[in-house]
C-alpha cells in the first residue's frame, strides 16, 4: 500500500476525510481521554488547580485525571517558567512519553518566557519540545485553558498534532526507502 | 543604635577599620580584608557584642555607576574598588546590628569565608560567589549554587549581557548557539 504526501492544509483535511474509520476512531478515543502531566514549576500552577479542580472542571472535556508519570500520561501541560537549567529535565519527561502525545504551554512564560528575557529563563519552552498549542495570559484564565483543550481536541482528531505528524513523516520516509510512493 | 558596636571596634580592632558610616539607621564598619576574620570571630564572641544572628550577606558591583545628580563626564568609580561584600549582622541577646563591608579590587575578589563562624553563611556565600564571582578562601565548598556547572561568567556583574543565555539542550532544529545581533537575546 502506497503513501500519500499532503503539503497544504487543504490537501490534509481531504486527506483527513479519507482517513480511514479506524484512524477516526483512535482519534475520537484519544481526544476524549486526555490524561495530563502537570510540569508545574511556577505561579501558573494556581490556575491549573482551578481549571483542574470542579469550577472550570477539566473533567468535562475527559482531561481530568493528571499522571504525574510521564510514561502514562499523553497530554504534557509545561505550566510556568522554564529555566534553562530546567531544559534537560523537560526533554527528558518529554521523551518519556509514550506516542501519540500533545503539549500544550501554559501562560506567557512557558509559551515565549514571558516578562523574563534575562540569563536565565528559557524563552519559551518551544526551545526544547514541539508544542502543540499556547495559551498565552500571566496566568491564562480558565476559559482560555478550556480553550485550548478543545482546539487541541479538534487537532488530534485531524492527525494534526505534533506527534502524529511525526508519525506520518516517517511512514512516508519508511515508504520512500521501500520505493513505493505515490505521488 | 548600635553606635556602641562601632565604638567597640574602633577601640579593640582600630587598626582593622577603613572608615565607619551610618545609613537608614543602620551602622556599616568597612573593613580591610585581611583583618575580617579576626574581627568578625571577635564580633561572634564579646560578651558586649555577641552577634549570633547572621542576616545576609551579598555583594555590589559598582561597574561604571555614577550617583544620578553627577554629570557623566565624571568617571565617579574611577580608582574605586570594584566589588563591596555586605555581611549583615545581628545580636539576639543585645539586639543590635551591623553591616561588615569589604570592599575588593577587580582583579583579585577574594576574602576570607564566615561560614566558619556562622555556618549560616554557607550557601549564600556560595550564590555571592555563583553570581558575582567573589572567592571565598576556605570556603568548605565553594561551588555554584543556582546556575548549572556549564555555565560561563557570573549573571549578576554588570557587565555580564543581560539576555546571554547558555542553553544546556535545544530541540534538534534549533541551534545550541545561536548567533546573537549585540544587544538581543537569545531568540
Ligand atoms: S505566565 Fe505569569 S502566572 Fe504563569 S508562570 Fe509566568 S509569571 Fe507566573
Amino acid at each position: 500500500m502506497g503513501v500519500e504526501i499532503t503539503t497544504t492544509r487543504i490537501e490534509d483535511a481531504a486527506k483527513w476525510a479519507k482517513q480511514s474509520l479506524v484512524e477516526k476512531a483512535s482519534n475520537w478515543g484519544r481526544k476524549f481521554s486526555l490524561f495530563s502531566y502537570p510540569f508545574v514549576t511556577a505561579c501558573c500552577g494556581m490556575e491549573f488547580m482551578s481549571v483542574a479542580g470542579p469550577k472550570y472542571d477539566l473533567a468535562r472535556f475527559g482531561a481530568e485525571f493528571p499522571r504525574f508519570s510521564p510514561r502514562q500520561s499523553d497530554l504534557l501541560m509545561v505550566v510556568g517558567t522554564i529555566t534553562e537549567k530546567q531544559g534537560p529535565a523537560l526533554k527528558r519527561v518529554f521523551d518519556q512519553m509514550a506516542e501519540p502525545k500533545w503539549v500544550m504551554a501554559f501562560g506567557v512564560c512557558a509559551s515565549t518566557g514571558g516578562f523574563y528575557q534575562n540569563y536565565s529563563a528559557m524563552p519559551g519552552c518551544d526551545q526544547v519540545i514541539p508544542v502543540d498549542v499556547y495559551v498565552p495570559g500571566c496566568p491564562p484564565r480558565p476559559e482560555q485553558v478550556l480553550d485550548a483543550i478543545i482546539i487541541l481536541m479538534d487537532r488530534i482528531q485531524s492527525g494534526r498534532g505534533h506527534s502524529q505528524l511525526r508519525t506520518k513523516r516517517e511512514d512516508i520516509i519508511a515508504a520512500q526507502q521501500a520505493g513505493e510512493i505515490v505521488e | 543604635m548600635a553606635q556602641k558596636v562601632l565604638d567597640g571596634l574602633l577601640k579593640h580592632h582600630g587598626s582593622a577599620v577603613e572608615r565607619t558610616g551610618s545609613q537608614h539607621g543602620d551602622e556599616i564598619a568597612w573593613i580591610k580584608r585581611d583583618q575580617l576574620l579576626e574581627v568578625a570571630r571577635w564580633l561572634k564572641t564579646d560578651p558586649s557584642m555577641l552577634f549570633d544572628a547572621p542576616v545576609f550577606v551579598t555583594a555590589i558591583d559598582w561597574l561604571d555607576y555614577r550617583p544620578l545628580n553627577r554629570p557623566p563626564s565624571e568617571a565617579w568609580a574611577e580608582g574605586k574598588p570594584r566589588f563591596t561584600v555586605c555581611y549583615q549582622l545581628r545580636s539576639q541577646t543585645h539586639r543590635h546590628r551591623i553591616r561588615l563591608e569589604i570592599e575588593l579590587p577587580e582583579t583579585d575578589p577574594r576574602l576570607p569565608s564566615l561560614s566558619s563562624l556562622w555556618p549560616a553563611f554557607d550557601w549564600q556565600e556560595r550564590e555571592t560567589f555563583d553570581m558575582y564571582g567573589i572567592k571565598f578562601d576556605a570556603h568548605p565548598d565553594l561551588r555554584r549554587i543556582y546556575m548549572y556547572e556549564e555555565f560561563v561568567g557570573y549573571p549578576l556583574r554588570k557587565d555580564y549581557p543581560k539576555e546571554k543565555r547558555q542553553p544546556l539542550v535545544r530541540r534538534d532544529d534549533l541551534p545550541l548557539n545561536p548567533i546573537k545581533a549585540p544587544g538581543h537575546g537569545d531568540r
